[in-house]
């Protein structure tokens, strides 16, 4: 097996450096939805040049270069100590190229660690084993400002009038956007989890960034309200940067895990238009990026 | 709102700042300073609330940024540096952070070392927005994660204090050229996110 390192570290910089083309895309339609001469096609302007300019120079897109989420997908055989091992060197050798800003922060000290090493948790790693012969090694650079918009509904919700079906859910969406305004850079793209207990809800409406940003639910219902949630996230007129303007959210996915009786959480992951995700497979000598 | 911004270079006069309108595209030159959280807490607690008496050192860093941030402005970031190791520091990418974070420490210390403005992203409160009309101060917005735009925009890192907060907390001192921002709260009182805000919720009360 080849020295995965090396790999790892480059797709720590595609990351970090450029985002997936069917997000830039939609940055560049929103761009011209906007009035002349306005705040929001202002900053849609900067958001695009900005975007050019990183790819083009090598540097962070974003200079918070978030945390480094890396979901693992392994054939059998593979230890995942080792691959633990080299991800996180690859993660210390990227942070001394100044793909990564140092942002591992002791909670009790207040320490930065400097090479973006922390605890079991930092940075995360999920490994998943697979009935595949290749290695596949997603990584989402998400953002504080985004995360730090992020919300758990438990459903009910008296105050919002929200059921236990996909009416609340919509209703919770929309009061995440609203609550969120422009802090977490819009335009922002919605993932969303029914369902799972608070921990495995979270953790699943961030793997939704994993997927095509342009796909859909297979289920036609969800479809429809991922399509619905953004049209009416997007009527609320907050636009780029909060700036007020027609592009609030991008796309809107949505996935469902089983729950408990008692239970009915709507998670919302709200992740900035600096929409970080990139691949590696690896199958034998053969390497690929997307 | 303007097509072609206006230039300002720091130290700003109170004038100039009563002439800033929400909405109004400036281009900012000139020394300025970035702070975030952790410099916000040391600033409040050591000189303001003076709940920590602090140290000399503590007390010369504090002698520097009052003459530092007098008519100058205070930009929340927390920037990727190059040249850590050698001390030739550059700023490689350097977009705003979210300013809400401040809003409990913000406006006194907007009148405590009369700063003439914040820069950063996402808007701040009423307590921020009072202190604008009584400094008189304005909030620019730049635009968030448009950092290797923003980063060519810092021509020179002039110095840096508090680095053992670490890179992103630490208070660096820079020489900005052309930094494009937009004023959404200005010194007669209005606040562009204040604006937002309610005429997003009625939609939203609307939509439920």
């Amino acid at each position: 097996m080849q020295d995965l390192n090396p790999h790892i570290q480059e797709l720590i910089r595609l990351t970090s450096t450029s985002l997936p083309a069917g997000i830039e895309n939609r940055l560049r339609s929103a761009a011209e939805q906007e009035a002349d001469g306005s705040a929001a096609r202002g900053a849609m302007g900067s958001i695009l040049e900005n975007i050019i300019i990183a790819r083009e120079t090598s540097t962070p897109i974003c200079q918070d270069t978030g945390t480094p989420i890396f979901f693992v997908h392994y054939p059998a055989g593979f230890s995942t100590n080792v691959l633990g091992d080299t991800i996180r060197s690859a993660v210390i050798e990227a942070t001394h190229k100044m793909y990564l800003r140092p942002n591992a922060v002791d909670s009790l000290t207040d320490q930065n660690s400097g090479d973006n090493q922390g605890d079991k948790y930092y940075p995360m790693i999920y490994f998943t084993e697979v009935d595949a012969d290749s290695l596949t090694i997603d990584l989402l650079l998400k953002g504080g400002g985004c995360e730090n918009v992020g919300r758990q509904y438990s459903l009910p919700d008296a105050r919002l009038n929200a059921g236990r079906d996909l009416e609340g859910v919509r209703k919770a969406a929309l009061d995440a956007v609203h609550r969120a305004q422009g802090r977490g850079c819009s335009p922002g793209y919605l993932g969303i989890a029914i369902g799972g207990d608070r921990g495995t809800s979270y953790l699943a409406s961030k793997e939704v960034f994993l997927e095509n940003p342009d796909d859909h639910h297979p289920h036609p219902k969800i479809a429809a309200l991922e399509e619905r949630i953004t049209s009416e996230a997007n009527r609320l007129g907050i636009g780029p940067m909060g700036f007020g303007g027609k592009t609030t959210i991008l796309g809107t996915r949505i996935t469902t895990l089983h729950r408990l009786p008692a239970s009915y959480f709507v998670s919302v992951s709200y992740m900035c238009w600096a929409y970080r995700h990139h691949r590696l497979v690896i199958i034998g000598e053969k390497v690929r990026y997307a | 709102m303007p097509d072609t911004p206006r230039s300002l270079t720091t130290p700003i006069s109170n004038e100039t700042i009563h002439t800033l309108h929400v909405g109004d595209s400036v281009l900012l030159n000139g020394t300025i300073v970035t702070g975030r959280d952790a410099a916000h807490k040391w600033l409040y607690d050591y000189f303001i609330a003076k709940t920590i008496t602090p140290s000399l050192q503590d007390n010369s860093i504090y002698e520097v940024l009052v003459s530092l941030l007098k008519g100058s402005i205070l930009y929340h970031c927390g920037p990727v540096v190059s040249g850590v190791d050698t001390g030739d520091y550059h700023f490689v990418s350097a977009g705003p952070t979210t300013s809400m974070r401040e809003e409990p420490y913000q406006g006194e210390i907007m009148r405590h070392f009369d700063l003439k403005g914040v820069i950063g992203k996402g808007g701040m409160g009423e307590k921020t927005l009072a202190a604008c009309v009584d400094t008189p101060a304005v909030y620019f917005h730049a635009v968030g994660g448009a950092a290797a735009l923003i980063a060519r925009s810092v021509e020179e890192v002039l110095g840096v204090y508090k680095l053992e907060f670490g890179i992103p907390e630490a208070m660096w001192v820079i020489q900005v050229r052309e930094f494009p921002v937009v004023v959404t709260m200005d010194a007669s009182g209005r606040s562009l996110h204040k604006e937002v805000e309610q005429r997003s919720q009625n939609i939203l009360q609307k939509l439920i």
